[in-house]
């Protein structure tokens, strides 16, 4: 076996590493997967809302929430998630990890997934609401009933795409010390001395999101597709 | 103290804004040329890929949708942890500034690949066609009639995705490049003040902002028509 592939097995796939860090590289998957299951529903439910206020005409409605959005797009989230959790403190406001997670993916991927969502809800025709309005709709069943469904159908694609970055996003918690799969993968790694665990934490990753994005790719093909 | 007076002694002293804000200034520069390079390379090497990609040998097209799916599933972050504290065990030694540029432009590539090749997808057949049917050969046609048509149309979500990856110059605070987040949190920790942390905020505001507002307007410039 030639030195290079000997030294490669030995610091990225070593089997013993492997064997000793599996139990908490599996903790660290499973604390992912929960973690993705807070902070999706978070960022939707943000970005519905968002996008729902973003079709009030009223110009005090429309402009802060036009400075709340981009505000958030243009703070990298990893600058916003260090802020609430090293900087909420010295405000006399002690956050846990979990806690400064969610606020931080609340305010970011709630501005993401609210510009999408106000792009569908644009996208849909005007006679649309205003026909389910002639037929005596509240406001608001119009919103849910008939301008969302199709809102969502329209704009899917980016739906998924960000639904996507959400999940990969989530190893930067692992800044903040919550124990997932980034930040146990490299406390193996520091006890170990060995890149084994990070390794395995991006495979993975990997073959976890894998589907994801062959159906992103799916998605966006057929809506480019569609428009030519 | 009253609460308010708490509040701004933490998040705006003067005293500590002043200390730090030529390390954040400085992290700016950091931030910026590192971005510019992501750029540069990420762009530059997901064009050659979709080129490769369009010359349609079967194997080389295989490896370049393996390696492209692997990189849009993995974490940026995770790249650059692996480069940065991995490959030092086979021997490879990098400096915190060489991993992040390599991982976030790997990334880039791989999401600039997947547009461009859209975009050359989705230019009409008829296109190749005309130019073949007017003597032109493959190499011509496809360098001086498919590809700008699709390099322009692939403008806004090039635009969008480059903003997004870009933002991502911020973990490379994580591997200790002291880019503006790092300057920052540097500065927390010898001050004791989350001040430093504000004026991260504003030079990212007063770096981005404006990005937001070029993405939003290539996106109504550029947009396809339907």
């Amino acid at each position: 076996m030639p030195i290079w592939l000997d030294d490669l097995l030995l610091n990225f796939f070593s089997l013993e590493i492997i064997r000793e860090a599996w139990p908490i590289l599996l903790q660290g998957l499973w604390q992912t997967v929960l973690l993705s299951l807070l902070v999706v529903p978070l960022g939707l439910a943000g970005g519905v809302m968002l996008a729902v206020f973003s079709t009030v005409r009223t110009p005090w409605v429309r402009w802060p929430l036009m400075v709340w959005v981009d505000l958030f797009r243009a703070l990298p989230p990893l600058v916003l998630l260090v802020f609430v959790y090293a900087g909420l403190p010295f405000a006399g406001i002690e956050v846990n990890a979990w806690t400064a997670v969610a606020i931080g993916f609340f305010l970011n991927t709630g501005a993401y997934y609210g510009e999408i969502l106000r792009a569908g809800i644009e996208s849909v025709p005007a006679g649309q609401s205003e026909a389910a309005r002639s037929l005596g709709l509240s406001r608001l069943r119009t919103m849910r009933l008939v301008v969302l469904p199709q809102a969502v159908r329209n704009v899917l694609p980016d739906l998924v795409s960000n639904t996507l970055e959400v999940v990969k996003l989530t190893s930067i918690a692992s800044v903040v010390a919550l124990p997932e799969l980034l930040f146990q993968a490299r406390q193996a790694q520091s006890v170990t001395y060995n890149a084994t665990p990070i390794m395995v934490a991006a495979i993975a990753y990997v073959l976890l999101l894998w589907p994801l994005v062959r159906l992103v790719s799916r998605l966006e093909n057929r809506q480019i597709a569609g428009k030519r | 103290m009253t609460g308010w007076e708490r509040f701004v002694d933490s998040f705006f002293n003067a005293r500590v804004a002043a200390e730090y804000a030529p390390k954040v200034l400085e992290g700016m520069g950091v931030t910026v040329l590192l971005a510019l390079a992501v750029i540069v390379a990420g762009i530059a090497a997901g064009l050659a890929l979709a080129v490769l990609r369009a010359m349609g040998v079967r194997v080389v097209n295989w490896v370049i949708v393996a390696v492209v799916d692997v990189l849009r599933a993995l974490p940026p972050l995770v790249i650059i942890v692996l480069f940065f504290f991995g490959l030092p065990g086979m021997g490879i030694q990098m400096s915190g500034f060489v991993a992040a540029w390599l991982a976030l432009s790997l990334v880039l590539m791989a999401f600039a690949e997947e547009i461009f090749w859209a975009g050359i997808t989705a230019v009409p057949p008829g296109q190749w066609e005309a130019s073949r049917a007017i003597g032109m050969r493959f190499a011509p046609t496809f360098f001086l009639v498919i590809l700008p048509q699709a390099i322009r149309m692939v403008v806004p979500p090039l635009t969008n995705r480059t903003i997004a990856i870009t933002k991502g110059t911020a973990l490379a605070s994580v591997v200790a490049v002291p880019e503006i987040l790092g300057a920052a949190q540097a500065g927390v920790s010898f001050s004791f003040n989350p001040t430093p942390l504000t004026l991260a905020a504003v030079a990212y505001l007063a770096l981005f902002v404006p990005v937001v507002f070029l993405g939003r307007w290539v996106e109504t410039r550029f947009a396809w028509k339907r």
